[in-house]
């Protein structure tokens, strides 16, 4: 699994790529956790873009209850964006879907928090595509 | 050992269905048969075998008893939740009351629920009757007799005529019981439960409820697998969805059907029998738990497909 995360005004997006499974939801936990800390500092949003998660165990979604909670206490934010189809059935068979924000991609859900980190991201977006 | 035979199935608390709930069932087996004409019970049955389970029956019932066949002549239960009055009632029917018989019970724990069917568990009042009960808690005797003392029910436990015996069963050891290996795992939940992995012939069966995995723990994850492994059928504790059993419901010592499928995964099990259902939850919420168990083993299979069941008073499981 590798962890990459950017900014974008009041949101960091956060994109975790590949499996999240037994083996290692720890390194998903040990870069999420912190990152969600600093977030609660900063009063940031934090975007979890799971357009390249291919699976998530039940560690895995146990993580992602420690950091709604986590969030919760600190009256900050966390959402997740781009489920892959399987992901999806897998939060929905688990019940997570009715605990998690969850968008169907990161520019609707920079449209619900955001509009400065929606432009700023689109402003990213257009830059490579030229 | 040939077969599992369930007569109780709830967690917590028995239940039973509705006046209002029957009425729900009748109505839409009503609508489906609109138009049919049935010219004997053969058809009836074959129309009632095509309907869905939530509305040709019912997933009941009783708390936690289960029946392991052995092949032998004495009986093997887990539990005795009030399950086991049936299975009692059955068992006089079968031999007549005054033929003595042989039961060995196994008790995953003394909560209230895998206990409370031992006053009205018949042969225990018939002379000529063994009953032994095997278990790894401390205070396993000491709580069936309570729940007989006054006030809590109006015959003590001394008034049982059958002979009872208590065997203490050391966690992790294997004992040779009624021609099976039996062996004891310690599980999570409030004032321990026990797993127990019985093995005859080359079967494995595993009874394993009221247990909490949390899966954060590689070592403990790895010992309920190495429990777990090549059985034959494993009747898991799928009481919450998960999103439940580690919010709301955290600690609560249960676990979920999606824990499930993935330990039986991991151990290579062939059968995960959904077990110990939320009394809150109907006919149709543990059809939906059973049907995404299901699919989520579906898309998430790597290796030999993982049959899935959900247990019923009443369901009978060839091993």
């Amino acid at each position: 699994m590798q962890f990459s995360s950017r900014r974008f005004a009041d949101v960091v997006v956060a994109s975790p790529v590949g499996r999240i499974d037994h083996a290692n939801a720890g390194l998903f936990e040990e870069a999420l956790l912190p990152l969600l800390a600093q977030s609660n500092i900063d009063k940031v949003v934090v975007l979890l873009d799971f357009a390249g998660v291919e699976y998530i165990s039940s560690v895995g979604l146990r993580v992602l209850m420690a950091a709604v909670k986590q969030a919760g206490a600190h009256e900050s934010r966390i959402a997740i964006a781009c489920l892959q189809p399987i992901v999806a059935e897998i939060f929905g068979i688990s019940r997570f879907d009715r605990i998690l924000d969850l968008y169907p991609s990161v520019p609707d859900a920079l449209a619900r928090f955001s509009a400065p980190a929606l432009e700023a991201f689109n402003a990213v977006k257009d830059r490579s595509a030229t | 050992m040939r077969r599992i035979r369930f007569w109780g199935t709830r967690g917590s608390l028995p239940v039973a269905l509705t006046a209002a709930k029957v009425r729900e069932k009748l109505r839409a087996a009503l609508r489906g048969a609109s138009g049919r004409v049935f010219a004997s019970d053969v058809e009836i049955d074959a129309y009632l075998d095509s309907l869905r389970f939530p509305v040709s029956g019912t997933y009941g019932g009783h708390t936690s008893c289960v029946e392991i066949e052995t092949g032998g002549s004495e009986y093997v239960l887990c539990d005795l939740g009030s399950g086991v009055r049936p299975f009692g009632q059955a068992a006089i029917a079968r031999h007549g009351a005054a033929s003595s018989q042989t039961y060995h019970v196994f008790m995953s724990h003394v909560h209230w629920d895998h206990i409370m069917g031992l006053p009205f568990f018949t042969p225990a009042y018939i002379p000529g009757n063994r009953i032994c009960i095997y278990g790894s808690h401390a205070g396993l005797e000491a709580a069936l007799r309570r729940q007989q003392d006054q006030p809590s029910f109006p015959v003590d436990f001394s008034i049982f005529r059958a002979s009872i015996e208590f065997v203490h069963l050391e966690p992790g050891k294997p004992y040779d019981i009624a021609g099976m290996s039996v062996t004891t795992k310690l599980q999570k939940h409030g004032g321990d439960s026990y797993g127990y992995r019985f093995e005859s012939n080359g079967r494995t069966v595993i009874y394993s409820t009221d247990s909490e995995h949390k899966l954060t723990d590689p070592e403990e994850t790895q010992a309920f697998v190495a429990f777990f492994r090549d059985a034959d059928v494993v009747i898991f504790d799928a009481m919450y969805s998960l999103a439940d059993a580690i919010s709301i419901k955290a600690d609560w010592g249960h676990s979920s059907n999606v824990v499930g499928v993935e330990l039986c995964q991991m151990a290579g099990a062939r059968h995960l029998c959904l077990f110990h259902h939320e009394p809150a939850s109907d006919d149709e919420a543990i059809e939906g738990a059973l049907v995404e168990a299901r699919r989520l083993e579906e898309i998430t299979r790597t290796g030999a497909p993982l049959r899935v069941s959900a247990a019923y008073d009443g369901l009978e499981i060839e091993i």
